[in-house]
Formats: structure tokens, sequence, C-alpha cells
């Protein structure tokens, strides 16, 4: 698969610290890449290096294997995390100025916002003056600014702050538009539900280090414990007494005709078919899946870790 | 090769992108225009309210009731004029041995006249007598040099007719001495340049312009500077700011800003000298209309009417209005103006890089203050300095303010109509080329660090950290 962004061994200092230490990450094209990492990882940092705004100490970024150039701004679209727009000036000139500086002609800049404006319902806009409209209504104009050079790859610096549950559905749905449409989507956020909705890679970063990334579902996977959810109907305590050797039994709920339970499994030579077929003689298996994490999960667990880690170190 | 060529150019019309949007948004504000009409108007009013003002006085007809106690002044040494009229009221104050000056004081509230002209007995007597005037409201000064022109005249005459009698010559004889006698001198100062030509100067004049151009660079510095550190504000406080740096280098949107708002000064100034000048040029037109033409009279015409007074011109003010006229016409209002538009525009551009350092580093305009200090102390010890310089523009003081970069706008500006030499102008003019170059660089490197940081408290230390940055 094409890599649309590579970035190796990026460090960047500044005088009293290390921003990012050797972070390498990679972008596979056409999919939503989440950038993960408490406040102050240095998230945003890498997002300006890729974004050109400032310049690595070492490493390199590669865009669709070319190195980063000044040629490359016209190919990106960034929405920062600290947005806004110029409150004074009219909603229509001042997106048709911020498209003109990323390098659209005044003509295509003016044809395509009217179809967006039109597509948001939002024509009668044009000749506002910004501080008239809502903070969610602006978002809406930066979003358009953002993709109107039909850039090959998108950068979302916590896209979702500031909008209403509606709007930010409306924008989900938009990003999930552009996928479908062959952009590549760099997406930093702290609302990890929306990761595991849309992401399909991750790279987590803590303390300018990247301490983790890959495919998201096969994340979710390796930190999985070993437990699993069984549904079924049958002979409940019966279950319980062959299993107790080789299973934990966490959880149990039962309702009317049958019960849910979460086991653990003890023995780690057993596989999934070896419970299976334990299971099957006791009762009617309605569902049988191995409990996975949530995103917010193993980002808590594993940043706790690595900071125990680096605490443990130093002493 | 040529990609790199494309880029340059794309560039380039990015940077006209941003000079265009701060250029377009400026020029149509409110305030803008406001300041841009009311300045011209209030320029014109400054220059033509003299004029205006003398008329409004002239054509109001005034009675001046006169007690002579000479008894020697009749309609013909104290003449009546289109506006003044003298109303020889002697006998009805006589009082047998005296004249009843303070009734006459006490009738002259509730009486038609204007003033009452006191002429004492003894009035003559001397070489420096006096008469008084009583009023209740202030005369004009057309007024009072009509009255002293016409009775120092009667006095010399009775003067030389008595001393004509004692020498036993006649008036004829006296006149012709007298025409003899009478000189008038003026001195005419004339500059010399290197070149061998030679023009007539005026100090006056010079200084008028010196300091009017140094005040006028100190003030457009001040204003438009601070254009720049609100635009740098706004931008930040916006939060836009990091959205164009995704697309244009800070450098450009910072140079871009600059140029911008440099062509809003270029143009409100260029507006302010046609408007003034429209406004002015029309008033006289108007005015000179409604005057008789025996009234009017070449020096005028290009002056204003000021000394269109409808008594006689006296002939001292004449000779020094010509010498002003003259010096005026002789300055070189061509280079002066280009020698202004350069120091303007070198000037903020060595301020605007300040200026902008100062918008970079705060996060709304509460907090320039410590960073302005570094901007306002040169400016002001430039003003302070250019006061001095006016009364010596050739002195040490004037000469290296002149050509120090950061208070050379103001000072160079207030040497230059007393002329200057051609080095020392070219060596202010580079410095101050070289130092805004060097500003500019200084202050694009804080600035790009400086225009994404938020929320946090800045002092000169962190500036300094941030010049230090790598890219």
């Amino acid at each position: 698969m094409n890599q649309t962004l590579v970035a190796e061994n990026v460090v960047k200092k500044y005088s009293s610290h290390l921003a990012l230490d050797k972070v390498s990450i990679s972008v596979p094209e056409g999919c939503i890449f989440g950038l993960l990492g408490p406040n102050g990882a240095g998230k945003t940092t890498l997002i300006r290096i890729i974004n050109q705004i400032t310049a690595p100490d070492e490493g390199t970024v590669y865009i669709n294997g070319e190195k980063l150039s000044a040629k490359h701004i016209a190919q990106i679209g960034y929405l920062p995390e600290e947005r806004g727009l110029y409150k004074k000036m009219a909603v229509g000139e001042q997106a048709l100025y911020l498209c003109q500086l990323k390098g659209m002609k005044k003509a295509d800049a003016f044809r395509e916002l009217k179809k967006w404006f039109e597509k948001f319902e939002i024509e009668n806009w044009w000749n506002k003056k910004v501080e008239e409209l809502s903070k969610g209504m602006q978002q809406k104009v930066q979003f358009i600014t953002t993709i109107l050079h039909k850039p090959k790859l998108l950068i979302f610096d916590e896209p979702f702050s500031g909008f209403d549950p509606i709007n930010a559905n409306l924008l989900k749905q938009e990003i999930l538009e552009l996928k479908k449409n062959g952009s590549t989507i760099i997406f930093s956020t702290h609302n990890m539900s929306s990761v595991e909705e849309i992401c399909d890679y991750i790279a987590l970063i803590n303390k300018s280090k990247k301490i983790l990334d890959g495919e998201v579902n096969a994340i979710r996977r390796d930190y999985a414990p070993d437990i699993y959810e069984v549904q079924y109907s049958g002979y409940f305590n019966k279950m319980i007494a062959t299993l107790t050797s080789d299973y934990k039994i966490l959880d149990v709920k039962e309702f009317e005709g049958g019960s849910k339970m979460s086991i653990e499994l003890l023995n780690k030579e057993m596989t999934n078919n070896d419970i299976i077929s334990r299971l099957t003689n006791f009762g009617n298996i309605e569902s049988f899946q191995k409990a996975l994490p949530s995103m917010n999960d193993i980002f808590i667990r594993v940043v706790n870790n690595t900071n125990a880690e680096q605490a443990q170190a130093q002493n | 090769m040529q990609n790199k060529r494309k880029h340059k150019t794309k560039d380039m019309s990015k940077i006209g992108l941003i000079i265009g949007r701060e250029y377009k948004t400026r020029v149509r504000k409110k305030s803008f225009i406001v300041m841009t009409l009311l300045g011209p108007i209030l320029f014109a009013a400054l220059m033509v309210a003299p004029a205006i003002l003398m008329r409004l006085e002239d054509d109001d007809f005034k009675n001046i009731a006169v007690i002579d106690e000479t008894g020697m002044f009749d309609q013909y040494s104290l003449k009546n004029t289109k506006s003044i009229n003298f109303d020889f009221v002697s006998d009805k104050y006589f009082r047998g041995n005296y004249y009843d000056v303070s009734e006459a004081k006490a009738d002259l509230k509730d009486s038609e006249h204007f003033a009452l002209l006191y002429i004492p007995i003894n009035a003559m007597s001397s070489n420096n007598g006096s008469v008084q005037l009583f009023s209740y409201q202030q005369p004009n000064m057309g007024l009072k040099m009509h009255i002293s022109n016409g009775i120092e005249k009667k006095a010399e005459e009775l003067k030389l007719s008595k001393k004509a009698e004692e020498l036993e010559i006649s008036q004829k004889e006296i006149d012709n001495i007298l025409m003899v006698a009478n000189t008038s001198i003026n001195v005419i100062t004339t500059t010399m340049n290197d070149d061998g030509t030679e023009k007539e100067s005026s100090t006056t004049v010079a200084m008028i312009i010196g300091y009017l151009c140094g005040f006028l660079i100190y003030m457009f510095i001040f204003m438009y500077g601070s254009m720049v550190m609100n635009g740098v504000i706004e931008e930040k406080s916006n939060r836009i700011v990091e959205v164009i740096v995704s697309s244009v280098k800070p450098f450009q949107l910072m140079l871009g800003k600059i140029i911008g708002v440099a062509l809003v000064g270029i143009t409100q100034f260029v507006l302010w000298v046609m408007l003034t000048l429209g406004i002015v040029s029309v008033t006289y037109a108007v005015m000179q209309k409604d005057l008789s033409p025996a009234e009017l009279n070449p020096q005028t015409q290009i002056m204003g009417s000021s000394l269109t007074d409808t008594t006689d011109v006296n002939t001292d003010d004449m000779a020094k209005f010509s010498e002003i006229t003259q010096a005026m016409d002789s300055v070189n209002y061509v280079g002066l103006l280009l020698m202004f538009l350069f120091y303007f525009v070198g000037g903020y551009l060595l301020y605007a890089g300040m200026f902008a350092i100062a918008g970079s580093a705060v996060d709304n305009e509460t907090d320039t203050q410590q960073f302005t200090l570094p901007i306002t102390v040169p400016l002001i010890l430039g003003i302070f300095v250019m006061l001095s310089a006016i009364n010596n523009p050739d002195g040490s003081l004037a000469y290296w303010f002149s050509i120090i970069p950061f208070t050379s706008p103001i000072v160079m500006m207030v040497r230059i109509p007393f002329g200057v030499p051609f080095t020392d102008i070219i060596i202010s003019m580079a410095l101050l080329v070289v130092t805004f170059i060097a500003i500019t660089w200084l202050a694009a490197k804080i600035y790009r660090v400086g225009i994404l940081m938020y929320g946090k408290k800045t002092n000169y230390k962190e500036l300094w950290k941030w010049l230090k940055y790598k890219n």
C-alpha cells in the first residue's frame, strides 16, 4: 500500500525541552489516521512540522515518497486546534482569500465555495461578517475552507471541539465521505470513542516519544486480556463446575431464557475452539466473543505504564 | 531550477494577496475614511481660517467715537473706510477745562459706537506717545493699525512742518529729503549648492516646513506602526494565524502586512495633500470672487488674503510678505516630497518590524506596554532632538541624530529644508535601509515563534530564546 505520509526519526528541540524524540509514523493512503496523546505530548509540534510551519531539527518527512517541500502546501488541508477567522471580514470574501492563499485560482475557489455553501445551506452567510456568526457556524466555514482545494492529505487537530452533537455528526459524515473519495486523513483528538468509530490506524505519542502505533483493531486485539463474553441458554450450574480449573468467571448476568457471562482464561494453552467445544456440552451458545478493550482503556494503560517506567528509570 | 523559479513567483503572488487584504480591509474601514476626509478639512481650516476671520471682521462696520484733546484730528487725518467710521464727539464731553472721558466710557455701552478712541493732549509730544482705545470687544489688528498709522502720520507731519518752519525750508523740500532718506533693508538669505546653483531661502519658512515634516513623520510612524502591531494581535487573538501560516511562511505574512499598511499610509498622505490643496484653492477662489480687484494683489493671491486689509497695506509688512512667498517659492517641493516619502517609508519600515515583534509577543493589546517602550523612547528622543535641531540644523547634535537610523527620519527631515550636504543624506539613507533590513530579519525570527504562542506571559528573556530557535 502507498504511504501518503512518512515521518522518519523526527526530532524537534526547543531550548528548554525536547518536543519530539525520534518519532516515526507512516500513514497509508486512503485511511483515517488517529494521532493520539495527552496534552503537551508533541502532537501539535508534529502536525506543524508536516504543515511546514516549523522545521524538524533531525529526521525527514516524505509526502507520497517525496521529501516535504513548499509545493506540498497546496496538497495539504489543515484545520488547527487553535483556529479562527478574521472577525470583521465578510464570510465569502474571507473564504476566497484563504483558498487563494492555498494556491487556488479565484474563479475556481468561487465556484467551489458556492457549491459547498449550497450543500451546507449557508448561501445567505456569504456577505455576513464573521462576528455575526455563532461559533459552530464559524467552524463550518473553516471546515469548508480547509477542504476546498481538494487536498490529498487532510489534517484535523481536535476537529470536534466546539461543535454541538448534531454538527459534530455532520462533520464526522463529511470526514468519512472524504475518505471514501480517496483523501488521507490525519486526525488528532482526545475523544477516544470517535477514534474507535472512524480511525483505521493510530499512533500514540507520550512525552515526545511514540509509544504505540498500528491498525486500530489489531491494537485492540493485542491489548485484549484473555477475557471472553459468552451468551447462551442452557445448564448454567454444571458449566461452572467444569470450568473453574481452567477459567475464572468474572461476571454473570442472568435473564429470561439464558445468561451472559465474562470468563477469564487461566490455562494459557487453550484456544478459542477448545473453549467453545467445552461450552457446547452445557448449552446453546448464542454469541461468543473476545472482549476488546476500548481505545480509552488502552490509552490510559499505555500512557500510565510508560510514565511509570520512566519514573522508575529515573530513580 | 525552473521549479524553484515557479515557487518564487507563487510566493510573490501570495505576498500580493496578503498585501491586498491588508490594504483593502483598512482602506474600507470607516475610521480610515473619516480620518482621510477630516484631516484635510482640519488642515485647510488652519490655513484658511485667519483669512476668513479677517474678512468677517472687515465686513463688520465699526463706528468709533473719538475724543481728541489735541484738536488736531479730523476726517482727513483719521480717514473713514468702508468698515470704519470715526465719529468726533469731543464737543459733547467738553466740560470747560477738561474732557470727561469717564462719562464717555460710561455712555459707550448703550451707544452705537463700537469703541471709544481717546487721544490725550500729550499723545504726540514725545516720540513714543500713546492713545487709548476702549471697547467691549477685542478690536482687531486692522483697526489698531489703521488708527496708529493715521496718528503717526499726522504726528510726523506736525513735527516735520514745525521743523521746516524752524529751518525755514518749504514742505516740498522736506518731502524731497524724506524720499531720498527713505530706506528699507530686506535680508535675503541665499543658500548655495555645491554645483554652483543658488536659491533664495528663508530660515523661518525652512523652520516651519522642517518642523511640520518631522512631526508628520513621527505621527505617521506611530499611527501606522501601531496598525501593524494591532493587526498582528488581531490575527493572534482571532486564532486565524495558524491557518494562514499553513499556507504561507510567517515572514510572508509579516512582510505582506507591513507593506499593506505602508500603502495605506501613503494613500492617506497623498489624499491628504491633494484634498487639502483642493479645499484651500477652492476656498480662496470663492473668497477672491467676493473681493474687488483693487483689494487683490498677486502676493495675497498666493498666500491667502490674510493681509487684504481694507486699510492701506503697510509697506514693511508687504516686504516681509513678499520675502516669505519668495522663500516658499524657492523651496524645492518635489525634492522635499520625495525625501519625505523616503524617510516616512524608511522610518516606518524600521519601526514596523519592532511593532510586529511587540504584537507577536502578546495575546492582547493591554500587554503591549513593556514591548512598545523601546519603540517609543527613540521616537520621542527624535522629537526632542528635532526641537533643538531646528535652531541649529548644522550642529553636531542634529548631525549625529540625523545619521542614527532610529531618529534620522525625524531629525533629517528638519535639516533638509535648511540644506544638507549630499554625503550626509546618502550616509543617513544607507544606514536607514541597512538597519530596517536587519530589524525586519530579526523581527521575522521572533515573530514566527511568537504568533504561535498562546496564553503565555512573555518577557525579553523569552524573546531572546525565540530569536535563537532554529526555523
